[in-house]
């Protein structure tokens, strides 16, 4: 929150010590408004409500499902855990082992590419060498390249390097596919840290490495974070790269969601429990990091 | 990753067991559990598979789209083979398979069979250049068990790829046989009987047919069935391959007389849409829902196909004498007997021995048989004629079983998985959607011909 800055003609002493006392009272007079929280809650209320009829529904036995509306739960409540019994059990359609995939899948695709996105940004932001800016700008280019085109061909790269069937053309995909933003940010982040600091540590003899890792990396855990949480839900909820890249025995979430409705969709009514159980981690994630996730993405997206 | 049962398996106490096994030998690749378990107690079981040779050690892996609970009767057909050979044999369900195959077979990643449910798709595999074309034994079987009319679907530029699997029978009008034996209502054989008939239930004030072609991205389709169908039987088997290979335009007068017939049942306001509201309201229904309000006395007859059987709630009998059943989609007349269908293709995507012997056997009586024994609960037949319709235990199957072995039956594949796809699970189906909700016949057909890759 910003205190509003008084006018230059008025920056007597007395004044000043004024403003920044009424300061908050201000700000927080101009921020809040009776109709903007009702507007808040109504959205608030507007979005959350899917996925309350989804949670209500997920409770509900298979015929309710079917026939009528979660809404007429509230008129004829019924309450079963069926469905997430069958959705997590090892029977026909269990999601049990994909969940663990999840997990397999997502740990490393987040740690791969931000320690190496983090070692990259620092060698674009405080090593200077020929060409680097354009090596920086080639990178984020390859935002661009949209992922879809780049499937059959590496695809095949696997294949011919043996290394499909495995978690590894995952792994690797999800690095490559997260690095280019996960450089740009945390670039932008280190060209924040002010370059005294990092002088100073050189002047006490410390060498790129030890820079990096006693001045740099402590100050960067908010952007790590956020960058963290990013790849972290982008991977979870990925589906098109499991589809392509996974085979059935290493098959996440995703992959095992959209086969659970059976093959003509006669079992549709256990998707709001899997949908419920698959969304359960990166809520858990993402409410308990959230704070880094606003502050890291607008500390490296905003001010670069 | 061995420790975990990679595909989910029967509830069955026996089933999940064996199932344990299964799935452990093959995620472990190349574990000899599964041959150990049989070698020793079924020896004599043995005899029909002793042609395959011994397989220990070797794995065959299988990727379709069919999955749960589907996936759980195939895994267990293939059991008695893994027992008697020794091979093990993984199976891949996934149901983005029509564009996965694809990409695998391109990027030099294809599964050793595929389970291709469409002629179209089949052929897009073969021309990836990756498929092999099926050994003499697995020709041999096909010659002696399914028509000529199966293998030229499985057949590509004069070669044959593909051995046919299961089937499914999609001229069939659902109905419930209680309403029929109240009301005093018969059977019809004739088309014309069926107009009669729905005249009849009409002028009660009730409206007879019920439909819904909502599916997601596939909205349409029921309607393209509809049309193959009233294509068969006003135009005839002939002109119907001449429609679906473009040698005449979509908009020629047959296949705009077809779309016509159909929409004299669908866009009939007096005719639908029983129990889910006007003719618009076959468009937002969804496949899966649309013959539902048979069960509630809303409606009295639904065009689905055979699979429609699972989508009746537990506890619905399904028989002749049951709550709900189908009879035949009629012909133009009582001797002609078109038969509008579907059915799967397993193609080879290599000739190592063990994949050899898998897909011999999987073109066998035996197997067709052995898939029926795993399938308790039915919904799965073939057109195979070593299938043992007496085995099936569930009365559609055997109704669906008996008009496929019925000689004087005329066996057609649905025309819009044939097609190329741009037309086939595109141009087709959208136009049908629209048509439900308004669009004219000859506007529809217009547009469809327009869309026909050139």
């Amino acid at each position: 929150m910003t205190t509003t800055t008084p006018p230059a003609s008025e920056l007597t002493p007395g004044s000043t010590i004024e403003a920044l006392v009424q300061a908050p009272a201000k700000a927080r007079e101009r921020l809040t408004s009776r109709w903007a929280s009702l507007a808040a809650v109504f959205i608030a209320v507007l979005w959350t409500l899917p996925t309350f009829g989804l949670a209500v529904s997920s409770l509900r036995p298979e015929l309710a499902i079917k026939t009528t509306g979660w809404w007429t739960f509230f008129s004829n409540p019924q309450v079963t855990l069926d469905n997430y019994r069958a959705v997590l059990g090892n029977g026909s359609g269990g999601l049990g082992g994909n969940f663990i995939n999840s997990f397999v899948i997502v740990i490393p695709s987040v740690v791969i590419p931000i320690s190496l996105a983090a070692l990259a940004a620092y060698t674009f932001a405080w090593i200077e060498f020929r060409g680097r800016n354009l090596l920086f700008i080639v990178i984020f280019a390859l935002q661009i390249v949209p992922i879809q085109v780049t499937l059959i061909p590496l695809l095949s790269l696997y294949v011919t390097a043996h290394l499909d069937g495995t978690f590894w053309p995952i792994w690797l995909s999800h690095s490559i596919f997260g690095l280019p933003l996960a450089i740009f940010l945390l670039h932008n982040f280190m060209r924040e840290i002010p370059r005294e600091l990092i002088e100073a540590a050189r002047m006490d003899g410390a060498g790129h490495v030890q820079i990096f890792f006693r001045v740099l990396l402590p100050l960067l855990t908010p952007a790590l974070a956020a960058i963290g949480i990013f790849q972290f839900l982008w991977v979870w909820n990925d589906l098109l790269v499991a589809l392509t890249f996974a085979g059935q025995p290493t098959a996440p979430m995703t992959a095992a969601l959209s086969a659970l409705s059976g093959t003509r969709g006669t079992a549709w009514h256990l998707l709001s429990a899997g949908a419920f159980v698959a969304i359960i981690v990166p809520v858990a994630v993402f409410l308990s990091l959230q704070r880094y996730f606003v502050r890291g993405l607008l500390a490296g997206g905003l001010k670069g | 990753m061995a420790s975990r049962p990679t595909k989910p398996l029967n509830l069955l106490a026996l089933g999940s067991a064996l199932g344990l096994t299964f799935t452990l030998a093959a995620c472990g690749g190349g574990s000899s559990s599964a041959a150990g378990a049989g070698g020793a107690s079924t020896s004599a079981d043995c005899a029909a598979y002793s042609q395959y040779g011994n397989l220990k050690g070797k794995t065959v892996t299988v990727f379709t789209g069919i999955v749960t609970p589907e996936d759980t009767p195939y895994m267990d057909s293939y059991k008695p083979f893994e027992k008697c050979t020794g091979a093990t044999v993984t199976y891949e369900g996934d149901k983005s398979f029509e564009t996965q195959v694809l990409v695998r077979a391109k990027a030099g990643n294809p599964p050793d069979i595929a389970i291709v449910p469409q002629p179209g798709l089949l052929k897009q595999l073969v021309a990836t250049g990756k498929a092999k074309e099926a050994p003499a034994a697995v020709a041999a079987n096909v010659d002696t068990w399914w028509g000529a009319d199966w293998k030229a679907y499985g057949t590509v530029d004069g070669k044959f790829y593909a051995a046919p699997s299961g089937a499914s029978i999609k001229s069939l009008v659902w109905y419930s046989p209680k309403e029929f034996k109240d009301k005093g209502y018969t059977v019809p054989t004739t088309l014309d009987e069926l107009k009669t008939l729905s005249d009849k239930i009409a002028a009660t004030g009730k409206k007879p047919w019920c439909a819904g072609i909502a599916s997601g991205e596939a909205t349409g389709w029921p309607v393209t069935d509809w049309m193959e169908d009233m294509m068969l039987r006003l135009s005839g088997p002939t002109e119907y391959d001449k429609w679906v290979n473009h040698t005449i335009a979509f908009n020629s007068a047959g296949p705009t007389a077809a779309l016509d017939m159909a929409g004299s049942f669908l866009k009939n306001d007096k005719y639908v849409n029983g129990g889910l509201g006007g003719v618009k309201s076959i468009a937002t229904t969804t496949f899966q829902d649309g013959g539902l309000p048979i069960l509630t006395g809303k409606c009295s007859l639904h065009r689905q196909a055979s699979f429609y059987a699972a989508n009746f709630p537990a506890g619905t009998k399904v028989a002749e004498d049951g709550d709900v059943f189908a009879f035949y989609l009629p012909g133009k007349d009582v001797t002609s007997k078109p038969l509008l269908g579907g059915g799967e293709f397993n193609l080879a995507f290599s000739d190592r021995p063990e994949v050899k012997a898998f897909q011999t056997y999987l073109s066998t009586d035996t197997w067709a048989n052995n898939k029926v024994a795993s399938s308790p609960n039915g919904g799965w037949i073939s057109a195979n004629k070593g299938l043992d319709v007496s085995k099936l235990n569930n009365p559609i199957d055997k109704l669906a079983a008996g008009l496929l072995q019925d000689k004087s039956a005329v066996f057609r594949f649905d025309g819009s998985d044939q097609m190329p796809a741009a037309i086939g699970s595109n141009a087709f189906w959208k136009q049908s959607t629209s048509w439900i909700t308004g669009q004219s016949t000859k506007e529809t057909v217009d547009k469809i011909e327009a869309a026909w890759p050139k």
